[in-house]
């Protein structure tokens, strides 16, 4: 059973000339076995929202809710939230010189359990989960993320959320910049995952080619910072061909 | 070897035109020529004089650090008059506590490494001080011989005012890995002048580690008595609140087809800490062919530090291969740490992680394996010092860039 419900969000960020309304009301609640996606304009917010519920200290929650079956999220450190079950697999991955793959996830990985994996399986799953990505062994022995290329960076989060196994994974535009067999293999990372039951998948993207490999059971139409629509898939179906103009002039 | 070459060779001939570098005040055993600074020199302005505690003075004084010395097969220790240590050709002093060392050290301490020799373990000489009351005069000479292979580790412990000049004579074709490790207590003050010659084709590597002490400034210069050598320097350390840690290098490019490469890295943490980093490099004439690269880098972890970081690069021939520098200071990268504190990893964990990270190439670049392990404890240890206050305030440092 894993549940995670946004109520009324509301996020902020420090600007120059004070705080600056990003999240205007945001509602939505995943149940598990649940896959949503949220498409929407550039600016919107999708990125905000994302953030906002793995904990990023640049965004300010200035009102409403997030909880994780029940628990309050917001009021968890980054870390816990993560312990707690929530994986965000980022638009831009963050490069960490000088830390191994191997070491970060091992570190990852007893974090998460509260205790070290066996080190005989822990090796092959690792390797197993790396070639799953399509990502060579050797990648273990780089530093996380560096030098990666924008594909590799998307499938080693694919590799970690395999891993980790969290209860609700947030995908922020893991699609982009994917060819078409890298994309091939991040969506097949994610059907394994919402496919393990009891998990929640929040995919944000721009395309609708990624729809084509992961069936949403919900897509919803992010605009000005919060829902302005939601549906089945038939609705990527209609954005794809009627673009987000109805929905932005609304918005104005 | 090129046109250019050898017509730089035969200007040149055996001595080398002194160039009177604005970064380097000429080299002299005169103490005359090194009056007691002010502070407002170019070479001192960094240094916080009162903290030096007297030791510019030069008074004499007989105290010595307890050595414990680990001597390889092919090794020996012997004991040279001042007067000897200059005959064999080390770098002059080029700044007043040097010159004081060799003065008021009453003889120097000569380890030899035969020529050809291959250690295979490293020469260790342990120097400890007992208490910063002692004032220390320190003159060594490592020479290695011709082609010979050796890795010497110089540890310095406990406490002391300690003033050493240590030089290193690299034989032709000779390749030696030098590492001077600062692990001192807290009150200790050291003043270091390592003087580097690189012989024809000579390959040395020299790694200075400071983690421990009140002040420690310390010189690493070089210079080649002939073509064809290469000088690789490195640096490791880590401020505490309070202390004062200043690197000098200087790779004085003496000789054609030569090599120097730096790379100093160092973490700052807590209330007053202080590093500085002096890159020189000067390009003689002479020196066509050769290449040059430095590299310092500063992670800042708290408030209230500064890291002064100052590349400089004389160039007097444009015939070279390639000259470079790179010099960063920055604070704890928050994108980093939440990267990872997404992925359930605590942030003092985080922390300890991303600094390991940054130090990590640097420590493997050491090639002292018994010592590795050893360094990347010392930085954790540093590390648990600063953990508990947490937090992860930004940190305006004053580099200078
Ligand atoms: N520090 C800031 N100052 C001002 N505006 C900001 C700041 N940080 C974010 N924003 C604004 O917040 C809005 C939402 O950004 P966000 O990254 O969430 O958008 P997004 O929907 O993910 O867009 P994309 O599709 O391009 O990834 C943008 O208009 C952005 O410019
Ligand atoms: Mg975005």
């Amino acid at each position: 059973m894993s549940t995670l419900e946004i109520k009324d969000l509301h996020v902020s960020v420090d600007t120059e000339d004070g705080p600056k309304e990003i999240l205007k009301g945001v509602a939505l609640t995943i149940k598990d076995g649940e896959t949503h996606a949220i498409m929407g304009p550039n600016g919107s917010g999708k990125s905000t929202l994302a953030y906002s519920i793995a904990g990023h200290p640049k965004y300010t929650v200035t009102g409403g809710t997030v909880t994780l079956d029940g628990e309050d999220v917001l009021a968890m450190s980054v870390d816990e939230r993560a312990r707690a079950g929530l994986f965000l697999a980022m638009q831009y991955p963050v490069e960490v010189p000088g830390v191994s793959v191997s070491n970060f996830l091992r570190t990852a990985k007893t974090a998460i359990d509260g205790e070290a994996p066996k080190l005989r399986t822990w090796v092959k799953d690792v390797n197993a989960a790396l070639q799953r990505a399509n990502l060579d062994p050797s990648f273990s022995q780089r530093s996380v993320n560096e030098g990666f290329s924008g594909g590799e960076k998307k499938r080693h989060e694919i590799a970690q959320l395999e891993l980790l196994d969290p209860k609700v994974a947030v995908l922020d535009e893991t699609d982009s910049g994917l060819d078409i067999d890298a994309l091939k293999v991040v969506s097949q990372g994610v059907n394994r995952f919402a496919e393990a039951g009891d998990k929640g998948v929040l995919l944000i993207t721009h395309y609708t080619r990624i729809l084509r490999y992961i069936k949403p059971d919900f897509v919803h139409v992010f605009v000005d910072g919060k829902i302005a629509e939601e549906g089945g898939s038939e609705l990527a179906d209609q954005l794809e061909a009627e673009g987000y103009d109805k929905y932005t002039r609304a918005a104005v | 070897m090129t046109d250019s070459v050898r017509s730089a060779l035969e200007q040149d001939g055996p001595t080398l035109e002194r160039v009177d570098s604005h970064l380097n005040p000429p080299a002299s055993y005169d103490l005359a020529d090194h009056p007691v600074p002010t502070g407002r020199e170019e070479v001192w302005r960094f240094t916080p004089l009162k903290r030096l505690r007297g030791i510019l003075d030069g008074e004499a004084s007989d105290a010595h650090l307890t050595w414990e010395t680990s001597l390889p097969a092919g090794v020996t220790l012997s004991t040279i008059t001042t007067e000897e240590a200059r005959e064999l050709g080390e770098l002059p002093p080029n700044e007043r506590p040097a010159a004081l060392a060799v003065a008021l050290a009453g003889g120097a301490a000569l380890l030899d490494v035969a020529a050809e020799a291959e250690l295979d373990e490293p020469v260790v000489l342990r120097l400890k001080g007992t208490s910063v009351d002692d004032l220390v005069w320190g003159h060594l000479v490592l020479r290695i011989g011709a082609h010979a292979r050796a890795t010497i580790v110089l540890e310095h412990t406990g406490s002391a005012r300690y003033c050493a000049t240590t030089s290193v004579l690299v034989g032709d074709g000779a390749e030696v890995n030098v590492l001077s490790l600062h692990d001192w207590d807290d009150d200790a003050v050291h003043l270091a002048r390592d003087g580097i010659r690189v012989g024809r084709d000579a390959r040395v590597r020299h790694t200075a580690i400071s983690f421990g002490g009140d002040l420690v400034r310390m010189h690493a210069n070089v210079e080649y008595a002939g073509p064809g050598g290469e000088a690789e320097l490195l640096g490791l350390y880590f401020a505490d609140a309070g202390q004062h840690i200043e690197h000098r290098l200087f790779a004085d490019h003496t000789a054609p087809n030569t090599k120097s490469h730096v790379v100093y890295k160092g973490a700052l943490q807590g209330q007053g800490a202080h590093t500085v980093w002096v890159g020189n490099v000067l390009i003689r004439k002479v020196a066509v062919g050769i290449e040059t690269y430095e590299e310092n880098r500063n992670l800042v972890l708290t408030d209230g530090c500064q890291a002064d970081s100052v590349p400089n690069l004389e160039i007097e021939t444009g015939e070279i291969e390639g000259a470079g520098h790179a010099s960063a200071t920055g604070r704890f990268d928050d994108e980093q740490l939440f990267y990872l504190r997404s992925r359930g990893i605590e942030e003092a964990e985080a922390r300890r992680l991303v600094v390991h990270g940054f130090f990590n190439d640097l420590v493997r670049k050491v090639g002292v394996p018994e010592l590795e392990e050893r360094l990347l404890a010392t930085v954790e240890e540093e590390l648990e010092k600063n953990v508990s206050h947490g937090g992860s305030a930004p940190a305006s440092p004053r580099g200078t860039v």
